[in-house]
């Protein structure tokens, strides 16, 4: 499925149908039919307890789980299962709960990494590197550069980013994702382990990046106030099932979900 | 002072990204090449050439190689002097079935074929990693030099098993063979080492370059970004290959002669000491591969020096001792520093930054 299809796909219709996945590990069943749909250019948030197959369901998406039975319908096209490689081409970039940075190489470096499938000059240019090549990556850094200047990562642009504090590292991570301009944007827990400061600026990054780039953005959440302040539409997902969604105010008010959090009265 | 980048500036993300950002280093490197081109080969003598000079050059390129495997792509090889081998019977074929051939051309053309050879035993690299993968490789090692002993097509049914390089002249001057004179030889060499170097720099620095460390650095994050791993490490064997493979030529062609496969393409004669020489001059650097073969080239004879001219030990003890003094200066490498010479050198350049007036 090429870019352009998801392109042309109106804002506010469905960019992505999950259509009763279900996904077992052997005899543990991390998710049992959950279905929602993501529309374009939402902040679509997937909440839950510890353990509610959340990550499970981002790896469905791109490509790294393939679902037990279910189907996963892509810019109006149904398929089965994905490869992340292919997830890739088609928009959709995400960020890990546990930092995977390219821990050797420098910020730019990096960010330069997520502009890799759009580079399409051969290996012996490259080995040349004469006018093309030449153009291709200043182009690209270019590129990079916005990134760098819309994320506040101008000083640390050449510090190898394993040296880099844990908060800095996640936002390289999401610069990454950014430079790949994706259309989709799944970031997994995003704000894990920050203070209240460095939340604040990550919401701002990740609300800007939807408002400006009109990315349609999933993410994972632990926040609640986060989560709620941010995210046009919430699915709440138990023990691999979907208990419930919609918009925040819903989600408050909906019996399921706080006795999912706070355990039945009986 | 002396690395004074102050005052420096970058107006283009071309020049941003040159090989040498400092005026600094590329006067040291203009310098330094015109050195090598222009004064060197007017002095150069046999001794030179065949102790210094030309094994510098040759165990450059395959450090080179192996640093693009191992240092960029993070894929552990030990099968170094197998793929030398290759290139070096791929020249010797060559040579046999197209006589008229220029030198250059046969020397390239064995880089490709150990290319492809290091695909096809690079195959395995997309299922095992890591220390599987070492053993793997030098699973190849041995069967390659099997395969050079046993099947005596290779060597021309020659009765020794040896095989032996015929003169070829480049410009009419003969640069293999026994006449070789002593500049001829290091010109060739040389010329091929700061070409294909720029090359491998050139490549480190773009695509596919971030594409290997990507690999290198944690594959999964890589295979997101829609790097195909498959690819990239068997692109990595490829040209890490290529280079061995030219080195090996080389050693075939230029430098030895004539050789026994056994004995020149062992594990200890080649493979160990090269994968030494990216481990000390430094992991996933050019500049790392070039220190770590001059160290390794030019500790033997700095050690044979001291202990048997100044100090008279026998040659056989002085021998006992280098082995002893190199392996131990490997242990301290590995703990003290290890990034290696290119990491030295970059410390020590940081100092120079600031030095006489530290702050």
């Amino acid at each position: 499925m090429s870019l352009d299809k998801i392109q042309s796909i109106p804002y506010g219709k469905e960019i992505i149908k999950i259509k009763n996945i279900s996904l077992a590990f052997g005899g543990v069943k991390a998710l049992t039919n959950v279905s929602f749909e993501v529309k374009k250019g939402e902040v679509f948030a997937i909440i839950g307890p510890n353990g509610a197959g959340k990550s499970s369901m981002l790896n469905v998406i791109n490509g790294f789980y393939k679902p037990t039975s279910g189907q996963i319908n892509f810019a109006g096209e149904d398929r089965k299962e994905m490869i992340p490689e292919f997830a890739a081409k088609s928009g959709i970039a995400r960020t890990f709960q546990n930092i995977a940075l390219f821990k050797g190489m420098s910020t730019l470096d990096n960010l330069m990494t997520g502009r890799l499938l759009k580079q399409k000059q051969n290996f012996l240019m490259q080995a040349l590197y004469f006018g093309p090549v030449q153009k291709e990556e200043a182009y690209h850094r270019d590129k990079v550069e916005r990134v760098i200047d819309f994320l506040d990562l101008q000083a640390i642009r050449r510090t190898p980013v394993g040296s880099l504090p844990y908060g800095l590292q996640k936002r390289v991570e999401l610069g990454r994702a950014l430079a790949m301009e994706p259309e989709i944007l799944l970031l997994d827990e995003p704000m894990a382990g920050m203070n209240v400061e460095e939340k604040q600026d990550m919401s701002r990054f990740v609300l800007t990046a939807n408002d400006e780039f009109k990315t349609t953005i999933v993410l994972i959440e632990h926040d609640m106030s986060v989560v709620m302040d941010i995210s046009d539409r919430i699915v709440v997902l138990d023990y691999g099932k979907k208990i419930g969604e919609g918009k925040p105010s819903e989600i408050l008010k909906n019996k399921a979900v706080i006795d999912a959090y706070l355990g039945v009265a009986d | 002072m002396i690395y004074k980048e102050t005052g420096q500036f970058k107006s283009t993300y071309e020049s941003d990204h040159s090989i040498f950002p400092l005026i600094q280093d590329k006067i040291a490197f203009n310098i330094l090449m015109l050195v090598a081109f222009l004064v060197v080969p007017f002095f150069i003598d046999s001794y030179w050439e065949k102790a210094i000079l030309i094994p510098f050059l040759i165990y450059s390129m395959a450090a080179i190689g192996l640093n693009i495997l191992t240092g960029y792509c993070g894929q552990v090889s030990l099968g170094t002097g197998g793929f030398m081998a290759v290139g070096a019977f791929a020249t010797y074929k060559i040579m046999t079935f197209f006589p008229d051939l220029n030198i250059m051309i046969i020397v390239l053309l064995s880089g490709v074929i150990t290319a492809f050879v290091g695909i096809l035993f690079g195959l395995p690299s997309l299922r095992i990693k890591g220390f599987y993968l070492a053993v793997a490789t030098l699973a190849s090692q041995f069967f390659i030099i099997w395969l050079f002993n046993k099947v005596p097509w290779f060597y021309n049914y020659s009765d020794t098993g040896q095989i032996t390089v015929s003169e070829r002249t480049m410009f009419g001057v003969a640069v293999t063979g026994a006449n070789a004179p002593p500049y001829a030889t290091y010109l060739f060499c040389l010329i091929l080492v700061v070409v294909l170097g720029f090359a491998a720099k050139n490549m480190i620095r773009s695509k596919i370059g971030r594409s290997w460390m990507a690999i290198r650095d944690m594959d999964i994050a890589a295979e997101i970004i829609g790097v195909p791993p498959l690819k990239t490490k068997l692109s990595a064997f490829a040209i890490s290959s290529f280079y061995i493979g030219i080195a090996g030529s080389l050693y075939f062609a230029v430098y030895l002669g004539a050789l026994e496969v056994t004995e020149s393409f062992d594990i200890m004669a080649i493979s160990f000491p090269v994968l030494f020489m990216i481990i000390i001059g430094g992991l996933g650097s050019m500049l790392g591969s070039f220190l770590g073969a001059a160290f390794i080239v030019l500790l033997p004879i700095f050690l044979k020096n001291v202990m048997v001219d100044l100090i008279g030990l026998s040659a056989v003890t002085a021998k006992h001792f280098e082995i002893t003094i190199w392996g131990l200066l490997m242990v301290v490498f590995l703990i003290l520093e290890p990034h290696g010479l290119a990491r030295l050198w970059s410390i020590a350049k940081e100092k120079l930054r600031k030095w006489p007036f530290p702050y």
